[in-house]
């Protein structure tokens, strides 16, 4: 036997928890910190989104003006994306990722707690504009020369706030690639690695190599804004065109570092409920690189209105980011092709992620397309892609990572017929908000706007629009009562409650600091399923674990 | 039982590491996050000089300092090159000394280094006071001073790092064996200096 014995209390000590939690650098905590970091600025947009489709739900302005309605689109769209979805997916990653991997930790523990700690930061310079004369409001995309010549604090506040977040990523995209390529467990080889290791290495790639030039071009346009540069400009010389050159060349590899791990969230999921391994697993790995390639040829093809820009090439880059999708696409339905499918409600969310994000997918190849992509620019076309694409895609994956994971992290399963009722209200009120946006768009209806004419012929899709929204609203409020009663008095997870594939199963739940007490033999990308069924090379008996977790009460007690 | 069995526990945390890591003989990790890091500020200096060519390439008429201002000093910054460029060597010196364990001359290299770095700073600090053009003037002065003072910043920063060394190294720190913050500031030092010939370059020789 090469092991030792454990002496868990050898060199625990007590201390409150909130100091616990504020100097935390477990990868678990500050994974858990990410996602309630991650849900309150949920919260916060999505009240922003409520006020937008309040305002449009009926021509004429209600109770929004037009400087405010402007301050609520930007906001909304800045915090949804930099300061939920893509940090709850890092929360995830971080929770999940050095678990995958049979790993004790992330590579750089105290710099993880940075990048978390420089979010909430972030997020509220972002936000303070409010208080100080009124938040950014030139939309996320922040275009010049409007940025440069916006009144007030609220802008800057927003430059900075952006930056730091933009830093937060790529430290946290420097520490998982380290812990990827370093802090491998014996036996896990990279074509071992789960899927949604994979989709978190790429994206950290992309993390790495893309926002920093966003960092350059908010610097530029901060010089601009407060020491009289002239990058930006063109009444003193600058161009304008540079700053979405610079924007989008960060801005199209984001939409991918959006996507890609919800991806791989639904590629853990739908083999797990559908009782098969994952189709394709090497396919999966290579489309999924190039889809990572391939991001960095396209950020052309939301400039094709401005005229300087190499049509044929970027429309078809972009097209050609269809193959590798499409490959997944058809992954993921021979995966559930004669499964034993199981619609547990992580299920529910993965199956509508495939749906959602297959018509967000369509309508991105149509836009990629110039001659549609001129009659539909900045209309609500756009809008209606990108919700498909960021809510119907991504968030639907937060949701079933949220679903599938709850009982690792805390040790007790989410309620099955809350979860279900959840995903139902959901399901029908995204389709309800977004999927007449479509029409508004072809309609010519352009974004961006806080008022429209009566005569115009959009009220009623605007009002159905507005219904959705509030049903997504309110089906927040059974996901809320459900992750606080389940934490409160939910049912005992156990340390596998899906009988899943990869090593976060095989410790207990939640896992000690230290992870593991010991692994499984990882002969293949699904190790615990080959060790509980006893099939393949496994050399231990599958109820090796169990005897040791109940063996060990503190862990039993999930106390860690 | 064989070796795929392992545990870990807090107290054993670098043996707990050492076993995951068993079998990878690559770099160190703390390096890989330093190769990682500046794979990023690669990038960032890639979007300041895409403003740059942008600005060249979209300014109409003559491209240079404003009217009435000093042309630049290329004499100044031909030298600054050269000291910065020797502080690369003496870096290397210095690393290559850690590595023999020899930790009294890489005590003399990196102070040697920081005083070149630190000099190169100052010959900046000179040539902005003799230029008469600001940020403000126009297109070159905001790509010129957004370029070479990112770059400055970048050298003040690696001259922290390099002070971080010299005082470790002086509480003897280091040894043969273990001196991964040394290899990490160096590749940071030689990156810094690779990106102000790229910049000396574009500025002053691509007129």
């Amino acid at each position: 036997m090469a092991t030792t014995t454990l002496e868990p209390r050898a060199s625990t000590y007590r201390r409150s928890w909130v100091l616990e939690w504020l100097t935390t650098v477990d990868h678990k905590k500050i994974g858990i910190l990410y996602i309630v970091n991650s849900f309150l600025f949920f919260f916060a947009a999505g009240i922003l989104a409520l006020l937008i489709r309040s305002e449009l739900a009926i021509p004429g302005i209600q109770f929004l003006d037009q400087a405010t309605y402007n301050q609520a689109f930007t906001m909304h769209g800045t915090i949804m994306l930099f300061l939920f979805i893509i940090p709850a997916l890092s929360g995830f990653g971080n929770y999940i990722v050095p678990l995958q991997l049979g790993a004790p930790d992330m590579a750089f523990p105290r710099i993880n707690a940075l990048s978390f700690w420089l979010l909430p930061l972030g997020g509220l310079l972002i936000f303070s504009g409010y208080l100080f004369g009124g938040a950014a409001a030139e939309g996320w995309t922040g275009y010049a020369p409007l940025t440069n010549r916006a009144e007030g604090v609220g802008t800057d506040l927003w430059i900075v706030g952006l930056t730091l977040v933009g830093t937060a990523s790529i430290l946290g995209a420097v520490n998982f690639i380290a812990t990827i390529f370093k802090m491998r467990a014996p036996g896990m080889t990279l074509f071992r690695m789960p899927i949604f290791v994979w989709t978190v290495l790429v994206t950290a790639v992309l993390i790495l190599l893309a926002t920093p030039v966003l960092t350059a071009g908010l610097i530029a346009l901060f010089i601009d804004r407060n020491y009289g540069g002239s990058f930006f400009d063109p009444s003193v010389g600058g161009n304008p065109v540079l700053w979405q050159h610079i924007f989008w060349f960060f801005g199209h590899p984001e939409v991918y570092i959006v996507i890609l791990p919800a991806m791989g969230v639904v590629s853990e999921i739908l083999p797990v409920f559908s009782r098969k391994p994952l189709f394709g697993y090497r396919a999966f790995v290579f489309a999924t690189i190039a889809i990572g390639l391939l991001s960095f040829s396209v950020w052309a093809h939301h400039m094709f209105t401005t005229g300087s820009v190499l049509l044929p090439f970027f429309s078809f880059m972009t097209a050609l980011i269809a193959i590798p999708t499409g490959i997944k696409m058809f992954n993921w339905l021979a995966t559930l092709w004669r499964g034993k499918l199981i619609l547990a409600t992580p299920m529910l969310f993965a199956l509508g992620f495939l749906s959602m994000f297959l018509i967000g997918g369509i309508s991105g190849v149509m836009l990629a397309s110039p001659p549609i992509d001129f009659h539909v620019q900045d209309t609500y076309f756009v809008v209606a892609h990108l919700h498909y694409v960021f809510f119907g895609g991504s968030v639907f994956g937060v949701f079933a990572a949220m679903y599938y994971w709850f009982p690792k992290m805390t040790g007790r399963k989410l309620n099955e017929p809350l979860g279900k009722i959840h995903f139902w209200i959901h399901f029908i009120g995204f389709n309800l908000a977004f999927f007449p946006m479509h029409q508004l768009g072809l309609d010519g209806m352009p974004r961006r706007i806080s008022d429209y004419s009566a005569d115009a012929g959009w009220t009623l899709l605007n009002m159905v629009s507005t219904v959705g929204a509030f049903m997504i609203a309110v089906s927040i409020i059974p996901f809320l009562i459900n992750v606080v009663a389940t934490f409160i008095n939910g049912e005992p997870a156990g340390d596998d409650p899906w009988e899943g594939n990869t090593l976060e199963w095989a410790t207990s739940s939640p896992p000690p600091a230290y992870n593991f007490d010991r692994l499984p033999p990882i002969h293949s990308e699904r190790p615990l399923f080959y060790l509980t069924h006893g099939h393949g090379h496994s050399a231990e008996r599958p109820d090796d674990l169990e005897r040791d977790a109940e063996d060990d009460p503190e862990r039993r007690d999930g106390l860690a | 039982m064989t070796t795929r069995q392992m545990q870990a526990h807090p107290a054993g945390e670098h043996e707990a590491a050492a076993a995951i890591q068993h079998g990878d003989s690559g770099m160190p990790t703390a390096l890989l996050g330093m190769l990682l890091f500046i794979a990023s500020e690669v990038m960032f200096f890639g979007g300041l000089f895409a403003t740059y060519f942008n600005a060249r390439a979209t300014t109409p008429g003559a491209w240079g300092p404003p009217e009435g201002a000093h042309e630049l000093d290329i004499a100044l910054a031909g030298a600054l090159t050269a000291i910065l460029i020797a502080s690369s060597f003496t870096m290397q010196f210095g690393v290559w000394a850690v590595r023999r364990g020899d930790t009294g001359k890489l005590k003399m290299w990196t102070g040697i280094t920081l005083a070149l770095g630190v000099l190169f700073l100052m010959g900046q600090i000179y040539d902005y006071s003799q230029l008469g053009f600001g940020i403000a003037d126009g297109v070159f002065g905001t790509t010129f001073y957004t370029l070479t003072g990112f770059h400055g910043a970048h050298v003040f920063g690696g001259a922290v790092g390099l002070t971080i060394i010299l005082a470790r190294a002086v509480r003897g720190q280091f040894s043969a064996r273990n001196h991964v913050a040394v290899e990490a500031v160096s590749m940071y030092w030689h990156f810094v200096d690779v990106v102000w010939v790229a910049v000396f370059s574009t500025i002053y020789l691509l007129r």
